[in-house]
Order: C-alpha cells, then sequence, then structure tokens
C-alpha cells in the first residue's frame, strides 16, 4: 500500500491524506441526490412512455406490422416519423403509438440536459460559484450544439 | 448552413467499410424488437459497467446483422449512449461512485472539442485520425494492462494546483474489498486537454464516447477504475445529448429502432449499475482493456480499408 506507484518520486513532498471524503458535507450529498433522483425519474418516465408507445404502435398498426416487407419498409433509410416538434406534439395528443415513443425518446434526450441545468442550481445553493460557471459553460456548449445542429431548410 | 450538413455526413464515412449489397434476414417487426432488445440489454450492461455508450454493440447488430443504414443505425447508438449514461447514473452517484465536480470539469472539453469536431469533420479527412486514435487507443491499452496497484498511495500522486483548488481529490467505498477507498486528482489541466482533443475526435469521427475517456482519468489523473468508469458513464449522457439532438432534428432516430434499443439498455444499465461496486477492480480492469483492443483495432481497419 505504501510502496511508491511511481518511479523517480524520491523528492515527493511529505504524504498529504486526502482531505475529507465529500460524502461528508451533507450539501455535496443533497446534490448528489437530486441529481440521483432526476435522473431516475428521467429514466423511468421515459422507459414507460417508450414502453406504451411500442404497445400503441403494435395495436394500431395491425396488418401493416406483421411480415418481414413490412420490417423493411420500416427501417428503410425513406422510411418517414414524425421528428418536428409539432408532428410530434400532434401525434402523442391523439396517442398516434410512434408519436407517442419519439415524446418518450425526447424525455430520454432532455435528461442528461436537465442534469446539467440543476446542477448549476446545486453549486449556486452551495455558493461554488467557481463550479456554477464551469456549468453554465457546459450548459451553454449544449445549448450551442442543438442550435448549430438545425437543419437548413 | 450547407458546411453543417456536410460535417455531419463526414462522421458517417463508416458506411465505406459495410461492403456489398446485404440482404437482411426476414424477419418479422415484432421478432426484429425483440432481437434487438436483448442485444441492448447486453450492451447497456457492459456499457454500465466499463463507462462506454454501448455503441460497440448496437451499431455492429442493426447494420451488420440488420442491414440498417449506418446513420440511423448511429442515431440509434447515440439513444443507446444517453439511456446507458443516464440508467446507470442514478446509482453511480447516489453510491459516491461518480466524481461529480471532475465529470463537471471534464465536460467542458468533451463538449467544446465535440462542437469543434463536428464543424472542421467537413475540411478534414478522417483516415489518418482513424489510425491516429486506432493506435492512442492500443496504447492506452497496454499502459492499463501494465497498471498492476489498483489502489496506489493516495499521497505518491504528484500534487496539481487545479486539484486542489477545484476541490477534486475525493473516496469511495469500494464494496469487493469492504473499504473506503480515498484518492487525490491530478494532472487537472493536462486531463482536460486531452479531452478536448476526444471531444473532437467524437465530433468528426463519431467514435468513442467512453472509451477516450476512462484511460485518461485511469492513467493521467489517477482515479480508481471503478470511479474512472461511473465518472465516464456519468459524462457520455452529455456529449451523447449533443449528438442525439443533431441527429433527431435531421430525422436519423427512427423510433421503431431507437425504442428497443433505449428499453434494453434502460434496463440493462440499471441491472449493470448494481454490479459495479460488488466486482474487483482488476476485473472491470482487464475487462475494459479487451474492449479498448477491440475498438483500436475496429479504428485501425477503417482507416486502413478508407
Amino acid at each position: 500500500m505504501s510502496e511508491p506507484h511511481d518511479r523517480g518520486e524520491a523528492a515527493r513532498p511529505p504524504p498529504q491524506i486526502a482531505p475529507a471524503p465529500p460524502a461528508e458535507d451533507p450539501r455535496v450529498r443533497q446534490v448528489e441526490l437530486i441529481i440521483s433522483t432526476l435522473l431516475r425519474a428521467g429514466v423511468v418516465t421515459s422507459l414507460i412512455v417508450i414502453v406504451t408507445g411500442t404497445f400503441l404502435t403494435f395495436a394500431q398498426g395491425r396488418g401493416t406490422l406483421s411480415s418481414p416487407d413490412d420490417l423493411r419498409r420500416i427501417l428503410a433509410r425513406s422510411a418517414t416519423f414524425p421528428h418536428t416538434p409539432g408532428e410530434v406534439a400532434a401525434g402523442a395528443a391523439t396517442l398516434r403509438g410512434e408519436a407517442v415513443v419519439v415524446l418518450g425518446l425526447v424525455v430520454l434526450l432532455a435528461t442528461p440536459v436537465m442534469r446539467v441545468a440543476v446542477s448549476a442550481v446545486a453549486f449556486a445553493l452551495q455558493r461554488d460559484y467557481r463550479f456554477v460557471a464551469i456549468t453554465l459553460v457546459v450548459l451553454g456548449l449544449l445549448l450551442l450544439s442543438f442550435f448549430l445542429g438545425r437543419p437548413a431548410h | 448552413m450547407p458546411v453543417r450538413r456536410r460535417a455531419v455526413c463526414g462522421r458517417v464515412s463508416f458506411a465505406a467499410v459495410r461492403g456489398p449489397a446485404y440482404l437482411p434476414p426476414a424477419v418479422t417487426p415484432l421478432g426484429f424488437i425483440l432481437v434487438t432488445f436483448a442485444a441492448s440489454l447486453v450492451a447497456g450492461a457492459i456499457g454500465s459497467l466499463l463507462g462506454v455508450g454501448g455503441g460497440i454493440i448496437v451499431v455492429p447488430v442493426l447494420s451488420l446483422v440488420f442491414g440498417i443504414d449506418i446513420r440511423l443505425a448511429i442515431g440509434a447508438s447515440l439513444v443507446s449512449i444517453i439511456a446507458t449514461s443516464s440508467g446507470a447514473a442514478a446509482a453511480y452517484v447516489r453510491e459516491r461512485m461518480t466524481n461529480l465536480r471532475v465529470a463537471m470539469l471534464l465536460e467542458v472539453g468533451t463538449t467544446a472539442g465535440a462542437l469543434c469536431g463536428a464543424t472542421l469533420a467537413a475540411h478534414i479527412s478522417g483516415r489518418w485520425l482513424f489510425v491516429l486514435f486506432g493506435l492512442m487507443l492500443g496504447y492506452s491499452a497496454l499502459a492499463m494492462l501494465r497498471k498492476r496497484q489498483e489502489h496506489a498511495d493516495p499521497a505518491s500522486a504528484p500534487p496539481d494546483a487545479w486539484a486542489d483548488k477545484l476541490q477534486l481529490h475525493g473516496s469511495y467505498f469500494d464494496r469487493a474489498v469492504q473499504r473506503e477507498i480515498p484518492y487525490r486528482v491530478t494532472r487537472a489541466k493536462l486531463a482536460l486537454a486531452i479531452m478536448f482533443v476526444a471531444g473532437v475526435a467524437s465530433g468528426l469521427l463519431g467514435i468513442g464516447s467512453g472509451i477516450l475517456k476512462v484511460p485518461s482519468m485511469d492513467l493521467l489523473m489517477r482515479l480508481p477504475i471503478k470511479v474512472s468508469t461511473a465518472t465516464s458513464n456519468f459524462m457520455i449522457g452529455v456529449t451523447g445529448a449533443a449528438g442525439a439532438g443533431i441527429y433527431f432534428a435531421r430525422g436519423d432516430i427512427n423510433p421503431f429502432i431507437a425504442a428497443p434499443v433505449a428499453c434494453g439498455v434502460l434496463i440493462g444499465a440499471t441491472a449493470g449499475s448494481k454490479l459495479l461496486g460488488r466486482l474487483h477492480s482488476r476485473r472491470i480492469r482487464v475487462a475494459f482493456v479487451v474492449v479498448l483492443l477491440w475498438a483500436s483495432a475496429q479504428m485501425l481497419w477503417k482507416g486502413v480499408r478508407w
């Protein structure tokens, strides 16, 4: 345990024991629990919505979802499915299976983004402004990538 | 933005490797859902343990077995990355296996890099990058295998002003050896720079969410292997979300493919996350090295066959 891991560290500074484990700080623990709960909520919600949507898709697609040819049609590059906010909202409102699945996927994709946003708030509550800044930079870059990624029309 | 469109096409250079026209097996839609779900369960479990996205399993199954267009396969693999991350991170954060502060700091590098990589993709040929990263991954695999002593004395880590100032050091409870393992983080600045490069690579080539992150946390920053994989697992969700947004807006995330992938991976990752604490670090390390060598070979092959 005490043997040096690296060579050439004869002149290393006197051993410093790691500072108190973060778990002992109740505020850090609180941040961890908030983030963990948020992730779990996102995961469970998206799972339920996606499974529901898949059942709806099969229930509504009777006759067009049974043969290998149907599969080839669905998986083709040219197949279309709802992917704009308007299409998704309209489809989900009328419980179209595919649109419900997409809604669940949107919840899944939004979960990490929400996680970053919540972390920023949590660090602010801890008055850890250095990490608030770091987190906001990540959030900004993430939103920038969504903006840049919008397809040209 | 025409540049952008080409940029994203550049990422999909895998198509060149797909070979002759392939006739997918005659399966019914229900059969496809079940097979994809089963493969995704495995991908989620492995991905959650090793801190990688599971694309290594999902993409070959979709593109080689079912002959699905590579863009749709990558779209599904982005969904799998996010599902792996969110599915397992809930448990890892609660168990303090994830180092949240290291994750946040390094995410600055990966997201900035990914953004630059996606912008550069229109102007750079990926071939030499595949070869370069293939060699880099191969080297990392050997270096990680050689690192025998799992829990080095925390005091032996070279002091690092950034890590001290940002309070990156930490500890976790290792259930396999039944004790609290303290660790000191080092070379934070260098790791941040490497993460930027890793981000550029994933933006350019659509590869390596976790496969590049785990070695740099393990070898450079000296995080324990379990903390490295759990922290990488936490970070890949954010990197994946950036890419997934782009694919989603373009209509390259097919719900019929993504649904079984998301469900399988979420369940597999949740199950896998219950295992990480109990497995011995050495096993995690060896398993990661195997996946790393596999990814390295894949990348070199893509570069050579360009």
